[in-house]
C-alpha cells in the first residue's frame, strides 16, 4: 500500500504547488526547500499558473501496471511558463496531434486507482491543449 | 423584521446574499443520440436530444468539480482560503464513503478551515447546497461558500435515459449581496415524498417508477415551487428576462415554462439539454451559467430545479453591474460546449466503465 506517500504529496500534485526562492526569485517545482539556483533556503509556497508548453513527448501503448484503464496515453515533459519542467500525462487531446512547443494548461484529473476497483483513487495534474479561454 | 415577513414561505436570509462567482464545466466528448438508437433500435431516429456530453476516462465528479470551482474562483476574485464551505451535490460521487468535497477543497487550496460535505437529492442536490450556502453566508457564519452541482449521469444501457444521461455541471460562490454579480432576492423549496426515480445503495443504474415520472413528479414540483416563489415575491413571468428549469429532456422544461406563463424566448438560452444531455444535479445550474454568460445588469432570472424523490428549489435572481467585468475571467459555457469530440457507442461503453473486464 502506498497510501501515506500519496497523502504526503497531495497538494503539489493536485494543484502544482511549489516554492519561490526569497533570495533569487526562482520558482521551484517540485518543492525541495533548497533553491537549486543559489543554494539558499526556499520554503515560501508558490502556486504555479498551470500554463506551459510541450518540451518533448512519447505515447505509451503498453502502460505500466495500474494505468491499464487509460492506456494508450501520451506522456510529456512540460516546460512551465515560470521555468521548471515537469513530467505529466496529456489529456483531452481529441483529434489534435501533439507537437513540440504546443501550449498547454494544467487540469486535475484521475491518474489511476490504487490497486483494483476497491482501492483509493489517485488524483493529480495532467495537461491539455490551451484554448478554452481565460483562466 | 415584521411578523408578516417572518411568516413568509420564502427562504430569505437576514443578510442579503448573492452569487459572487460562477463556473461551468462540460467534458469534451459527445455521444450523438443516433449512435444510441443504432445499437438499441437498429435505426438512427428517436433520440430526444441531438447529443450528450460524456466524461473522459480520467474524469469524474471530483475532477469536474475542481475545474468548475476554479472558474468560479477566477470570476469571484477571492482566494480559496476565504471559502468557509465546499459543498458538492451529485448522484455520482466517486466514493460511496469518502467525501468528494475534501479532495476538491484540497485541490482548490481551501483546506483546512472549511466545512465540506457531499449532498444528495437526485437532480436537485446542487441547488440544495446553494440553499444551505445562503444560510451559512446569510447568517454571518462565513463570508463565502462554494456550492456545486455536478454529475456523470447514469443510465442503464438500452434504457430511454441512455440517450440523455450526460456529464457536466456548474459551481457557484455565494457571498454578500453587495459583492454579487447576481443577487439572490429569494428562494423557495417545495418537497413531497414521491417515488418517481431512485437508485439503491450499490446499484449501478437508477430505476424509475413509470407512472410517477411526469405530472406527479416533475411538473407538480417545478410548478408549485416556481408559482409560490412568483406569488410570494409579487412578481410574474413577464418580470423575468430569463427562466431556467431542470431539463431531463427538451420537452419537459418547455411545457413547465409555458404553464407558468414563460415564453420560448425566455428559456432558450438556458436550455442546454439538446446539446449536452441531462446533467442531473448539474442541469439547472449549468443552464443558469449559460444565462449569466449573456445577461445584462438589471436582468431578472428565475431558476427552478427538480430532484426525484421529490422536490424543487426555486430562486429569484437579479443581475448586477459586476457581471460585466467578471464573466470574462473564465471560459464561457458556450466555449465548453463548442469544444467537442464525437465518440461512437463502443468508445462510450469503455469511457463509462460499462465493459465487464472480469
Ligand atoms: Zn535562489
Amino acid at each position: 500500500m502506498e497510501i501515506p506517500r500519496h497523502w504526503r504529496i497531495k497538494s503539489q500534485r493536485y494543484g502544482l504547488v511549489g516554492e519561490v526562492c526569497p533570495h533569487c526569485e526562482i520558482k521551484i517545482f517540485p518543492p525541495r526547500d533548497v533553491c537549486p539556483n543559489c543554494g539558499g533556503e526556499a520554503k515560501e509556497e508558490y502556486i504555479f499558473s498551470g500554463r506551459g508548453e510541450v518540451y518533448s513527448f512519447t505515447s505509451l501503448y503498453d502502460g505500466p501496471a495500474g494505468f491499464e484503464e487509460t492506456t494508450p496515453y501520451t506522456v510529456a515533459l512540460i516546460k512551465l511558463e515560470e521555468g521548471p519542467v515537469v513530467t505529466a500525462q496529456l489529456t483531452d487531446l481529441g483529434d489534435a496531434s501533439v507537437e513540440i512547443g504546443m501550449p498547454v494548461e494544467m487540469v486535475t484529473r484521475r491518474i489511476r486507482s490504487d490497486g483494483d476497483e476497491r482501492g483509493m483513487l489517485i488524483y493529480g495534474y495532467k495537461f491539455r491543449p490551451l484554448g478554452l479561454g481565460p483562466r | 423584521m415584521t411578523s408578516s415577513e417572518k411568516s413568509s414561505l420564502l427562504l430569505i436570509p437576514d443578510r442579503p446574499v448573492g452569487f459572487i462567482g460562477y463556473g461551468a464545466y462540460v467534458p469534451r466528448y459527445r455521444l450523438p443520440g443516433s449512435a444510441v438508437a443504432r445499437v438499441w433500435r437498429f435505426s438512427e431516429g428517436g433520440s430526444p436530444v441531438k447529443e450528450k456530453a460524456v466524461a473522459g476516462l480520467d474524469e469524474d465528479v471530483i475532477t469536474m468539480s475542481i475545474e468548475a470551482a476554479r472558474n468560479a474562483l477566477a470570476r469571484a476574485g477571492i482566494a480559496a482560503s476565504e471559502l468557509r464551505a465546499v459543498w458538492i451535490g451529485s448522484e455520482s460521487h466517486p466514493y460511496a464513503v469518502k467525501p468528494s468535497g475534501t479532495v476538491v477543497a484540497e485541490a482548490l487550496g481551501a483546506t483546512t478551515s472549511v466545512s465540506t460535505g457531499d449532498w444528495q437529492f437526485a437532480c436537485k442536490a446542487g441547488t440544495e447546497a446553494i440553499v444551505a450556502a445562503m444560510g451559512l453566508v446569510g447568517s454571518g457564519m462565513g463570508k463565502y461558500a462554494l456550492a456545486i452541482g455536478m454529475d456523470t449521469a447514469q443510465g442503464r444501457p438500452g434504457d430511454q435515459l441512455e440517450y440523455t444521461a450526460g456529464s457536466g455541471g456548474a459551481a457557484y460562490i455565494v457571498g454578500p449581496a453587495d459583492e454579487a454579480l447576481a443577487v439572490i432576492e429569494a428562494a423557495y423549496s417545495f418537497v413531497t415524498d414521491t417515488p418517481d426515480f431512485w437508485r439503491r445503495q450499490e446499484q449501478k443504474y437508477p430505476e424509475h417508477g413509470q407512472r410517477f415520472t411526469g405530472d406527479p413528479a416533475y411538473f407538480k414540483h417545478i410548478h408549485s415551487a416556481a408559482e409560490t416563489l412568483l406569488k410570494e415575491t409579487g412578481t410574474s413571468a413577464s418580470d423575468y428576462r430569463f427562466a431556467v428549469f431542470h431539463q431531463p429532456n427538451p420537452k419537459f422544461p418547455q411545457r413547465a415554462a409555458s404553464l407558468l406563463g414563460f415564453n420560448d424566448e425566455q428559456i432558450k438560452d438556458g436550455l442546454l439539454v439538446p446539446v449536452i444531455g441531462n446533467t442531473y444535479a448539474g442541469a439547472a445550474l449549468i443552464g443558469l451559467s449559460a444565462v449569466l454568460d449573456i445577461a445584462q445588469p438589471g436582468d431578472r432570472i428565475l431558476v427552478t430545479s427538480f430532484g426525484s424523490g421529490a422536490g424543487s428549489d426555486a430562486f429569484a435572481l437579479r443581475v448586477t453591474e459586476a457581471i460585466l467585468e467578471r464573466r470574462g475571467k473564465a471560459p464561457s459555457t458556450a466555449a465548453y460546449i463548442a469544444r467537442r469530440t464525437e465518440i461512437d457507442y463502443g468508445t462510450y461503453v469503455r469511457f463509462r466503465g460499462k465493459l465487464a473486464m472480469k
